[in-house]
């Protein structure tokens, strides 16, 4: 049987040679969830976010310590397969970075990665996903123009579906929406709602309302140090320390 | 998560590949530097020994190809000449050039552009035409052979190289600094000379020790306008003999004490060319403290 | 009006003057090489001039086409071997290698791009001519004195080297950090995602290193003159001796004030080089400023 937390941190530190950026991290995330990391910019949510699928492994100047469970796996390991960890996690990132390909390769990327050889069975699921993000009927004409062309929105979209294709069962969101306009955030927010029956989804933002329309578990996060987790209800009708009190009057 | 056969060899044989990749990167890596020591191995192998003091002190008697004795005083004292006037009139062109493209031309993108684009074909141009373009205006000029011709010819080749790297510090301050500098009240000219110079001197070094380095190791272009002689100049207009052609002219000799003296030139001016480039390393470390 | 104005209006003056000069030299150089070439032009037919092998100046036979051959063997044997060679050099210390190395590779690179093109012929005289004449060539069945066109390609890529990769390390150090985790969340080795997104993110400022490379060692002449052999004639493997333009160039400036269109006929060599230079660097630059536009 399956744990009901997909994701498990236990006294993760990350510091560089100067500073301590993520301090005795303890956390769980529960699975088919949206839970919403929040706190004002600089507080180590980013940090946090790639910790979990060791992105900070291109960063040699971080040195992390401590637990992180995935399905019962212990990540900083160092016989685990980082490969088949990073696959189980779509990645989104604040600006939309597609790939110097076409369109339709951006989304065939991950497939061929995973060793899918077979061009029908890749149509087939490029069209899916992009259908799933609500893409295909904007750029079934132009699949193979280059994704660079297509509008900072699409491209967010685009991201979104090339991390689906993959079949992940975690989606890491860094502020997907922050340089995004307000109708392609709403669609990209509506998309979220719809993906938690399936997926787990795990969306750093610093925008208060966006976390009260989207989180079922809710952390806040203030220089390097989690202050408070717990439902919606729980963080935002009853705080508990004066730093989460001020954040909330502030709004961002 | 579970793993069909085949998707798991395929993933042995990827991170076979990128095994396979990573080592003849690093063996490439590597043997750029075992190159490179080798270079300057064989170069201080035959150079010291053929290093004396009758080597850096002497003129080459009975002719700099046949003769058998002396050394290569009169090369040396011909760059220092050549290297030091092309360098101070190539400074004087330079400086105001980088300075005007980055305080009168700072808004005017399109000719700025315009500018550097220009600046970068000349600098991709080969000393040998520099060379011949020198030769061209000794033609014009009815100028013979000599040490000025050259002075000239290299100040043209070390020009663009100067600019680029004196361009590169002076964008590097930021807009703020022009802007507070013109509301103290200070005309361009002072800007120009008291604020940036002094804000980017650290570069301007850099630029000047880059580009006395090109010069005084060029021989393409030196080649046509110099001439070579046995003799240290006495004027502008003697001829002049250098490093690099020292080393082009001797070492072609059958006489085995005239390469010596060939391999001891190469020696002095790989000394020479280390030294810049430690200079520089140290110019960049120490100056940058003062900067903001 | 006071002293400083009269400063200000000087010195203003002389920078302007001092940037039409620089800006006007590429023009003024290019014109006056065709006007020296006139002479020649104007007795033979370019044509000819281009397409004829024979060189005998004393016989007025000015044919350049074995100096132009000569170029494109040796700028092209240099770049095939510099141009890989930088390129998995640039890969390793940029995205594999710790800092000591990229630090290391860093001092190599601007020492070897410092020293002067006389001494890699001294060097390339002293190792590489002996040992394509003892163990290379017979190895393979050849036999050659050493100073061949091989030679001369092979001092010329390690001249190369430190040129090209210098470019390409800026260039892959400019590719964003957030590309790559892109790729690695796809479930991508490393090594994937350098061979299918980070070459093809940096491909055209790859080319445009190598077009700089390419005309950076189709102008060098001392290095490939001293060890290259020297001979007007058409290779016929790369043990064979051969004859660049610029060696051509420069060999030659002693006697040809003697013979009648000789300096006319090395002024038109220098303006062929002046003029196929001229374009692969400015198409170099001009992709390279698309780039740093975008």
């Amino acid at each position: 049987m399956y744990n009901n937390d997909i994701i498990r941190i236990e006294n993760l530190h990350v510091t560089t040679a100067t500073q301590v950026i993520l301090k005795d991290i303890n956390l769980k995330i529960p699975r088919n969830r949206i839970t919403v990391i929040l706190g004002p910019s600089g507080c180590g949510k980013t940090t946090l976010l790639k910790c979990l699928n060791r992105l900070t492994d291109l960063h040699p100047q971080l040195q992390v310590s401590g637990k992180v469970w995935i399905d019962d796996e212990d990540i900083f390991q160092p016989n685990v397969d980082v490969i088949a960890v990073r696959k189980k996690m779509g990645l989104l990132s604040q600006r939309p970075y597609p790939l110097p390909m076409s369109i339709y390769q951006n989304v065939a990327y991950g497939l061929k990665m995973q060793g899918i050889a077979d061009k029908h069975t890749i149509r087939e699921r490029v069209q899916h996903y992009l259908e799933e993000v609500g893409l295909w009927k904007e750029v079934k004409d132009r699949l193979h123009s280059p994704a660079s062309k297509l509008s900072i929105g699409q491209q967010q979209r685009l991201c979104l579906a090339r991390g689906l294709a993959v079949q992940p069962e975690i989606i890491l969101a860094d502020e997907p929406t922050s340089a995004l306009d307000p109708i392609s955030s709403k669609k990209i927010e509506e998309k979220f709602l719809e993906l938690k029956s399936d997926y787990t989804l795990v969306l750093v933002t610093h925008i208060l309302r966006q976390a009260k329309r989207l989180a079922d578990h809710v952390i806040f996060m203030y220089l390097g140090e989690v202050i408070e987790q717990g439902t919606p209800q729980e963080i935002f009708e009853h705080p508990q320390t004066t730093i989460l009190r001020e954040y909330l009057k502030s709004g961002h | 998560m579970k793993y069909i056969p085949h998707l798991l060899r395929s993933r042995k044989r990827k991170i076979l590949e990128e095994n396979i990749m990573k080592s003849i990167m690093a063996i490439t890596t590597y043997s750029i530097i075992l190159v490179f020591i080798y270079l300057i191995l064989v170069i201080s192998w035959k150079g010291i020994p053929a290093l004396s003091w009758e080597m850096i002190s002497e003129i080459p008697s009975g002719g700099f190809y046949f003769g058998k004795e002396g050394g290569i005083l009169n090369a040396i004292i011909g760059s220092i000449y050549l290297s030091v006037g092309a360098t101070f009139l190539s400074l004087l062109i330079s400086i105001p050039i980088a300075l005007y493209l980055n305080i009168h031309l700072l808004h005017h993108n399109r000719i700025k552009g315009g500018i550097r684009y220009l600046l970068d074909i000349l600098w991709g141009i080969p000393s040998i035409l520099y060379g011949a373009f020198g030769f061209i205006l000794m033609i014009v000029f009815h100028l013979q052979a000599s040490l000025l011709a050259g002075i000239i010819t290299l100040a043209l080749l070390i020009t663009p190289i100067i600019i680029r790297a004196f361009d590169e510090a002076l964008q590097g301050i930021p807009e703020g600094l022009l802007e507070a500098s013109y509301a103290m009240g200070l005309t361009r000219n002072q800007i120009a000379f008291h604020i940036f110079v002094r804000q980017a001197m650290p570069g301007l070094i850099t630029a000047t020790l880059i580009g006395f380095g090109r010069a005084i190791g060029d021989a393409a272009s030196v080649l046509f306008t110099t001439g070579y002689t046995d003799h240290i100049p006495t004027s502008l207009d003697d001829p002049t003999a250098s490093l690099p052609l020292a080393i082009f002219f001797q070492l072609s000799s059958p006489i085995p004490e005239v390469r010596e003296r060939a391999y001891a030139a190469a020696f002095i001016l790989t000394l020479i060319i280390l030294a810049i480039s430690l200079l520089i390393r140290l110019c960049t470390s120490r100056l940058s403290k003062y900067q903001i | 009006m006071n002293r400083e104005k009269w400063i200000e209006i000087l010195s203003e003056k002389w920078m302007l003057l001092a940037t039409l000069l620089m800006c006007m030299l590429p023009l003024s150089m290019g014109i006056g090489l065709l006007i020296e070439s006139m002479p020649l032009l104007q007795q033979y037919r370019l044509g000819s001039l281009i397409r004829n092998s024979a060189w005998s100046p004393a016989e007025g036979k000015f044919g350049m086409i074995s100096f132009i051959v000569g170029t494109l063997w040796v700028t092209g044997l240099s770049l095939c071997m510099a141009a890989p060679v930088s390129l998995l050099v640039s890969i390793y210390v940029t995205q594999y290698a710790k800092p000591w190395l990229m630090r290391t590779i860093h001092i190599v690179m601007d020492i070897l791009a410092g020293i002067p093109s006389v001494v890699y012929g001294v060097w390339g005289v002293l190792v590489i001519v002996p040992w394509i004449s003892q163990k290379l060539a017979p190895t393979f069945g050849y036999s050659s004195s050493g100073y061949c066109i091989l030679s001369g390609g092979l001092v010329l890529a390690v001249m190369s080297i430190p040129y090209i990769l210098h470019l390409q390390i800026e260039i892959f150090r400019t590719i964003p950090i957030e590309l790559k985790e892109v790729s690695l969340s796809l479930g991508a080795t490393y090594w994937e995602t350098i061979k299918h997104v980070l070459l093809r993110q940096a491909r055209r400022g790859i080319i445009a290193s190598v077009g700089l490379g390419i005309s950076k060692a189709l102008g060098e002449t001392i290095a490939v003159l001293m060890v290259v052999g020297n001979v007007p004639q058409i290779p016929e493997n790369i043990f064979q001796a051969g004859y660049p333009l610029p060696a051509l160039i420069a060999n030659n400036y002693g006697e040809m004030m003697s013979v009648p269109h000789y300096l006319s006929a090395l002024m038109f060599a220098s303006l062929i080089l002046f003029l196929i230079i001229c374009l692969f660097n400015s198409v170099s630059h001009w992709i390279i400023y698309k780039i740093n536009r975008i």
